[in-house]
């Protein structure tokens, strides 16, 4: 500020605030690379490791014995995790749509407002509750481990994604199109499943991706009740292994070859979770397109 | 004529009664539904806490407060206090490295906006689906190695030797710990807290900031001014989520914190959280005495915390979408909560 | 072609009193056009007379209309089945975005649940889409999706699903206000084709609209009927001052 010519100055701004402004910015940039630096070098490092163990023993053979580890495989894995998550997402995608009928068609009273507040504390559920809950309910009570209380601990955590997910897609239908319906003279039901739900389709296929993504991952509720297994089983009634759960045990192992399978199954995971994320992502984007 | 058949047409009564059934089957069919959500969380609740209440029956308060945890029966003592304590510790750093980060990437991203802050913001969304055992491998691999020789060692001889604070740094770098816990848990709360944040801040509108810029104030001061008063209930919310995570994980935090219960002034020491000490015990549960119950006590106590967490933030973060009148809080909420994994 | 009379009509949005007392009737094979500034009840009224008022939480109804003698509001009356006899077409074009040209047209048919052959099908969704006009322009892409048309063609093209499913009376609320001059026009045309076989009913804001279309005009305030009468007189000589007022611009 001049004090002399009594101009305003319209020079650039000096001192401490040129100084605190510069040092935000730095402190704004130093952030994202202390946020992206990791999570890159996570990704690329599954990789790097991951890609090694990847062989047609990996994904055909059950793990080898103690004197030549690096000759099994992890199939038993695969399978345990399809039957676990497949029971999950049959029980969980159409319990989980209903309740997001529920709340975007017919839900604006107090009973919608506390199905969608329960659904949404539901959704803060730690795996391991999830876990100890079905561990609780069903394994103690029935005796043993076994996929379907692994599949039903993960629909605890299915549940609620797909039904918050379900009701947001829902809602983007215009309100327009259901008038529309209902002015042709079509009952209430037939609009919803014959005009809205078709008009969400993507929307909702990307709510059930980004919940099957999620089970995918998860490590401690299976842990707790589906306990894992060194051979294939399909008795949904018996123990089964998981992908994510091998991972785990066999990090913990002292042994150097079943850490590099460990590396290769979690690249699988990654590249899985992955692609169901970023695919979810692609349809959701072309969805909103579609509908403005 | 008041023959309704001349409005409806003949044979439409039956034909009406059973559209309008139908109609009311569907709809109740889908309040079941959702109800059976209400069912699903009181069934959790009372499941684990019946389980659990033999524990709380013989130990009362003393549960959580007691420090020694031994299972074997004759000597059956359970007290959480050391999980507690290590869930509190592991997720404090979390929250103390993690949520300063978050925010400035959030802070940065709506502020850089166009051609490279959209594929970041979509990038950082999808890494919050990594699963937890990828992060625990690298966490196990390569992260704790890394902090052991060179990041703990250095913290140990600068901090460790300033007073109050030094007594977090003592001790050895070597082997499992609290802090590597903490740093691992850091990382994997950012995605969620970075989206939360991001989305709570652009909810600000334009024209505060550009009030603020008018009145001849430096980036740094607009968003001091105009941004963050706004935004800071729904940034704590952010980082409740973020807490939230960062207790509930298991499994990232079970490969590197070594699994000792113990209670202690250095974040370099070994220690366990709740959900690491039951995915690592329950399989010796049996089902005499009291080790299940004692468990499931654990499990009670986890969630009531998670499910406290999780409405606060809710309630936090709709304070600050009702001061901005732009989406609801649940569309702010529902947007960013949910490509979450565990 | 039925004639429709509503008898002391009242209407509700919650505790919210918006329509009083209203008495009118459209004479079949014409056009009633119903003016008045905004927020007067001309909405809330036409969708009174398909029972689309009461889909809105909290709506209530209390009076009698009368299609052709029977009261829509009975006690045994399904709001659906009046549907099909009264169509509506609204202000924004709302094709189903999922369906194609065709589909759309036939898409009140084909989920009925009554069951049509294809050919019939087709047959009909030719004729509904001559009736509105759209034919030409459309008989070489039906199988397009009904999104890509212009503004005024999606709106032809809703007129056409109206009236494929065969009501007797049809509904307009504001059909042209979200569209170009020409396309009004065109929509005007049209009206005026379909009174020959058809009752209609039409919500303006647009006097000079209604001024071209309607063979009678009801004009309201604050959810009342002003006046109703032919549509020269209404905006000509009118009985009441009110009336006189808006249809010269005074207000409105």
């Amino acid at each position: 500020m001049s004090a002399t010519s009594g101009a305003v100055s319209l020079g650039p701004v000096r001192g401490v605030r040129h100084v605190k402004d510069v040092g935000f910015t730095v402190f704004l940039w130093t952030c994202a690379v202390l946020a992206l630096v990791p999570l890159t070098w996570i990704a690329f490092y599954v990789v790097s490791k991951g890609i090694g163990a990847l062989s047609w023993n990996f994904f055909t053979k059950e793990p080898a014995g103690p004197l030549n580890p690096q000759e099994g495989g992890i199939v038993q894995s695969f399978i345990g995790t399809g039957l676990i998550v497949g029971i999950a997402t049959v029980i969980a995608v159409p319990l989980g749509i209903l309740a997001g009928i529920y709340l975007a068609e017919y839900g604006k009273g107090p009973t919608a407002s506390a199905i969608r507040l329960v659904a949404y504390v539901l959704l803060s559920t730690p795996s391991i509750v999830a876990g100890a809950f079905i561990w609780a309910l069903v394994v103690v009570a029935l005796g043993n481990f076994s996929a379907l209380a692994g599949g039903l601990s993960l629909v605890v955590l299915m549940w609620p994604i797909v039904a918050i997910a379900s009701e947001a897609v829902l809602r983007l239908v215009p309100q327009e199109l259901r008038e529309g319906a209902l002015a042709l003279g079509l009952p209430r039901w037939k609009t919803i499943l014959r005009v809205v739900m078709p008009t969400a389709g993507a929307g909702l296929l990307t709510a059930v991706m980004l919940a099957v993504a999620r089970a995918l991952g998860e490590t401690a509720p299976i842990l707790l009740t589906a306990l894992g297994n060194d051979f294939i089983n399909t008795d949904f009634r018996a123990p089964t292994d998981a992908v994510p759960l091998r991972v785990y045990d066999y990090a913990r192992t002292p042994v150097e070859a079943l850490h590099s399978i460990a590396w290769g199954g979690a690249l699988v995971l990654l590249a899985a979770v992955l692609f169901l994320a970023i695919s979810a992502r692609v349809l959701s984007n072309r969805q909103q397109k579609r509908m403005a | 004529m008041s023959d309704s058949t001349a409005v409806v047409g003949a044979g439409a009564p039956a034909r009406m009664r059973r559209s309008r059934l139908i109609d009311r089957g569907f709809r109740g069919t889908t309040l079941v539904v959702g109800l059976g959500l209400i069912a699903l969380l009181a069934l959790m609740l009372v499941e684990l806490t019946t389980g659990a209440w033999r524990t709380f029956e013989a130990f009362g308060l003393h549960f959580f407060v007691g420090t020694s945890w031994n299972p074997v029966s004759g000597r059956e003592a359970f007290g959480a206090l050391p999980f507690i304590f290590g869930s509190l510790v592991t997720s404090g750093v979390a929250i103390v490295i993690g949520v300063p980060i978050a925010v400035g990437l959030a802070l940065l991203l709506n502020q850089v906006r166009g051609s490279i802050a959209n594929p970041l913001t979509v990038f950082v969304d999808i890494l919050a689906a990594i699963p937890s055992v990828v992060y625990g491998l690298w966490a196990l691999f390569v992260l704790k190695p890394i902090l052991d020789s060179s990041v703990e060692p250095f913290l140990i001889a600068t901090l460790g030797r300033v007073p109050l604070i030094g007594a977090l740094f003592r001790g050895k770098a070597q082997g499992p710990d609290l802090f590597t816990a903490g740093v691992i848990l850091a990382i994997m709360i950012l995605p969620i807290v970075t989206a939360v944040s991001r989305e709570v801040i652009a909810v600000v509108p334009r024209d505060l900031r550009e009030a603020a810029l008018a009145l001849g104030a430096t980036r740094y001061e607009s968003v001091r001014l105009a941004v963050l008063p706004y935004a800071r209930s729904g940034i704590v919310g952010a980082s409740m989520l973020g807490l939230g995570r960062a207790l509930g994980e298991t499994i990232a935090v079970s490969l590197v914190v070594g699994n000792t219960p113990r209670i202690g002034w250095s974040l370099m020491d070994p220690g366990a959280t709740i959900p690491s000490w039951i995915a690592s015990s329950f399989r010796e549960a049996t089902s005499v005495g009291l080790h299940r119950s004692a468990l499931l006590a654990l499990a009670v106590t986890l969630v009531v915390m998670a499910f406290i967490l999780a409405l606060l933030s809710r309630l936090l973060v709709s304070r600050t979408a009702e001061l901005v009148s732009g989406p609801s809080a649940d569309e702010v909420v529902t947007a960013a909560a949910l490509p979450r994994a565990g | 072609m039925r004639k429709v009379e509503i008898v002391d009509l009242n209407a509700w949005f919650g505790s919210n009193h918006v329509l009083h007392g209203i008495n009118l009737t459209a004479m079949p094979g014409s056009v009633t056009a119903i003016i008045g500034p905004s927020g007067c009840g001309k909405s809330t009224l036409i969708r009174c007379l398909n029972r689309m008022h009461e889909e809105v939480r909290g709506a209530r109804v209390e009076g009698k209309v009368l299609f052709d003698g029977t009261d829509i509001y009975g006690d045994d009356v399904d709001p659906v089945a009046v549907r099909r006899r009264i169509g509506m077409v609204f202000q924004r074009a709302n094709p189903f975005p999922t369906m194609s040209i065709l589909d759309n047209a036939t898409a009140g048919l084909r989920l009925s649940g009554e069951r049509i052959q294809r050919s019939k099908l087709a047959e009909r969704g030719e004729r509904a889409l001559q009736a509105a006009g759209l034919w030409d322009e459309v008989k070489d892409r039906l199988d397009e999706p009904g999104g890509r048309l212009s503004g005024g063609q999606q709106q032809r093209l809703c007129i056409a699903r109206a009236l494929a499913v065969e009501p007797e009376v049809i509904l307009l609320d504001e059909p042209a206000s979200a569209l170009d001059p020409a396309s009004t026009l065109r929509i005007e045309e049209l009206v005026g084709n379909l009174k020959e076989r058809y009752t209609i009913v039409i919500v303006t804001h647009n006097m000079q609209q209604a001024a071209r279309v309607s063979d009678w005009t009801l004009f309201m305030l604050f959810g009342e009927v002003v006046e109703f009468g032919p549509t020269e007189k209404v905006f000509t000589t009118p009985d009441d001052k009110r009336t006189e007022d808006y249809v010269t611009g005074r207000f409105g």
